[in-house]
């Protein structure tokens, strides 16, 4: 273990205890904020699967990935809109809209989000990486500016359509809408483990990511390899944006540039690249969000937040659960 | 019959020509030695023959089907599997998942299974390791790991880079008599080494590469006695 290591687990040693102090003094407060931060952390988590996915097969961050987020939201809450849907109270429409959303909305962002493979990053594959970059800054740029131009700059509405039921536990207010976010993203992470490390596709794709020139002389069609990882990294950013939009009640058209930014912090957290460390590094992002809005200060959190991506760069660049990175 | 067949093949890295005018045949059955010195493009040679990269000009016949500007995927279905320079594995996947993907190509389940089997009697050390993280293996086991992955694919032309590169004396002799074995069974044989002497040893035939072009071929029995290859590769 080096000096810089060290660093990593003080700094992260020092935070939990503070935090540990904090739930024996007041727990009612420190389990409120748990809440909030678990919910608000699966969010972070579906997003940082796409940027670790993409950043793990190609080597690229890909910038326009919070905007694939908050376009989803769009194009579900357009989807929401021709339904006679009802905020008030959870009826059998809201059920049956409910369930087919999801895969409607999903789908059509892994439609997009492959197309944006297939125009602006597969023409430069073999480019400098730096080009494929800028492009995906510019498809970032791209995307707001079509959300802009389509329902304009002020925020969106999403219909809440999910059973208003809340209740409160031992002075902890939570309600069917946390339960739903949390246990959906853990249901989806669950399939994407399972796509990943037990199927033929999947297992493609972590060979392609693991040595791209050896997956093709193993026969593997890494293009197809590459869009399947867009496909799936879109269905969970679409997942994500409904989620969203559902908890939070609206969104606009900059949303994703944020978002994007700390999910992608998330990613680095648990090691860019690194499946499992994403969705550890989502929930652990969110919930340093909530601890640092309740015991810090909202307007210090994205000092925190940005103030350990730099942290983590600085001490750890392979993050929390290190990669060991072949030598080619 | 020819298997494989390159005529006047000219590779390039840009601007800078690794290959000119290179022709080489491997008939149906035999071991074929690529001998040459560090950076003579003998790695190149078979990246252009896997479809990694594409010649500038020339042919590849494969099988009497031109495979000239195939993409990879494609090649390893027409029967060409190669086991790379430096391994290659999948290294955080476990030894069967690695072997897993040299069978990307096939369907038939059953024949995939004992064709694993048979990997797992080649090399009774992978099977001891089965459940290992390859990055984890020693040099020799992942040279094991590499070729097993590689026969996955029940190859035509099986096409081996550097194998005995930086393993034991022991398990060099190891590596070339499964060389041997793998050919008894049937699989021609397309074999890259620096280590001109034990390549020329097993194989029947054998081409001396020197900056990009073949400058001496014949049979290995030949080459081992040619006072120029010795000289030049058998340091004698």
């Amino acid at each position: 273990m080096s000096l810089p290591d060290y660093g990593f687990y003080i700094l992260c040693g020092t935070a939990v205890i503070l935090l540990l102090t904090e739930a024996v003094r007041d727990t009612t407060n420190f389990a409120q904020t748990l809440v909030f931060g678990l919910t608000q952390g699966a969010i972070f988590a579906l997003v940082a699967l796409g940027y670790t996915m993409v950043y793990g097969i190609i080597e690229l961050i890909n910038f326009a990935h919070g905007d694939v987020f908050t376009l989803s939201a769009y194009v579900g809450t357009t989807i929401l809109g021709l339904f006679a849907v009802n905020e008030g109270s959870f009826t059998a429409l809201n059920l049956a809209v409910l369930v087919i959303i999801f895969p409607v909305v999903m789908l059509i962002m892994g439609g997009i989000n492959v197309a944006i493979e297939r125009v602006a990053y597969r023409p430069l594959r073999n480019a400098p990486r730096l080009a494929p970059l800028i492009t995906a800054i510019g498809m970032s740029f791209f995307l707001e500016g079509v959300m802009f131009l389509w329902k304009g700059p002020a925020t969106v509405h999403f219909p809440n359509i999910l059973p208003q039921w809340t209740t409160t536990v031992a002075g902890v207010f939570f309600g069917f809408k946390d339960i739903f976010v949390i246990v959906t993203a853990a249901i989806l992470v669950a399939l994407l483990a399972f796509f990943i490390n037990r199927t033929r596709l999947g297992k493609a794709m972590r060979a392609t990511a693991q040595d791209r020139d050896a997956a093709q002389l193993m026969g593997i069609d890494i293009n197809r390899t590459i869009a399947a990882t867009f496909f799936i990294g879109a269905l969970l950013a679409g997942a994500g944006g409904i989620i969203y939009g559902l908890y939070y009640g609206t969104v606009y058209y900059q949303l994703g540039f944020r978002t994007g930014l700390i999910a992608f912090t998330a990613a680095v957290f648990g090691g860019i690249g690194n499946i499992p460390g994403a969705a550890i590094g989502g929930l652990i992002i969110g919930l340093t969000a909530a601890f640092s809005d309740i015991y810090i200060g909202g307007r210090w959190t994205q000092v925190v937040i940005f103030g350990i991506l730099i942290g983590v760069l600085v001490f750890r660049p392979t993050g929390l659960l290190g990669m060991r990175v072949p030598e080619k | 019959m020819a298997l494989l067949e390159l005529d006047g093949v000219d590779a390039l890295y840009g601007r800078i020509q690794a290959l000119r005018k290179v022709s080489i045949t491997v008939d149906k059955g035999e071991v074929v030695a690529l001998i040459g010195s560090n950076g003579a493009g003998k790695t190149t040679t078979l990246r252009t023959i896997s479809g990694l990269m594409h010649p500038a000009s020339g042919t590849i016949k494969f099988d009497g089907r031109e495979i000239t500007t195939t993409r990879p995927s494609k090649i390893v279905e027409l029967g060409i599997c190669q086991s790379p320079e430096g391994r290659r594995l999948f290294p955080r996947m476990t030894v069967v998942d690695n072997l897993v993907m040299g069978a990307y190509t096939r369907n038939d389940k059953p024949a995939i299974a004992s064709d694993m089997d048979r990997v797992f009697t080649l090399f009774p050390r992978l099977k001891e390791r089965r459940t290992q993280i390859a990055g984890t293996l020693s040099g020799g086991e992942q040279q094991m790991l590499a070729m097993g992955r590689a026969l996955m694919a029940r190859p035509k032309l099986m096409m081996l880079d550097e194998p005995s590169l930086g393993l034991a004396p022991i398990l060099i002799e190891t590596i070339f008599s499964i060389v041997r074995e793998i050919n008894s069974q049937g699989t021609t044989v397309l074999l890259v080494e620096q280590n001109a002497n034990k390549a020329l040893e097993v194989a029947n035939r054998a081409y001396v590469l020197e900056t990009g072009v073949i400058v001496q071929e014949g049979s290995g029995r030949e080459l081992l006695a040619s006072e120029a290859v010795q000289k030049a590769y058998l340091g004698m």
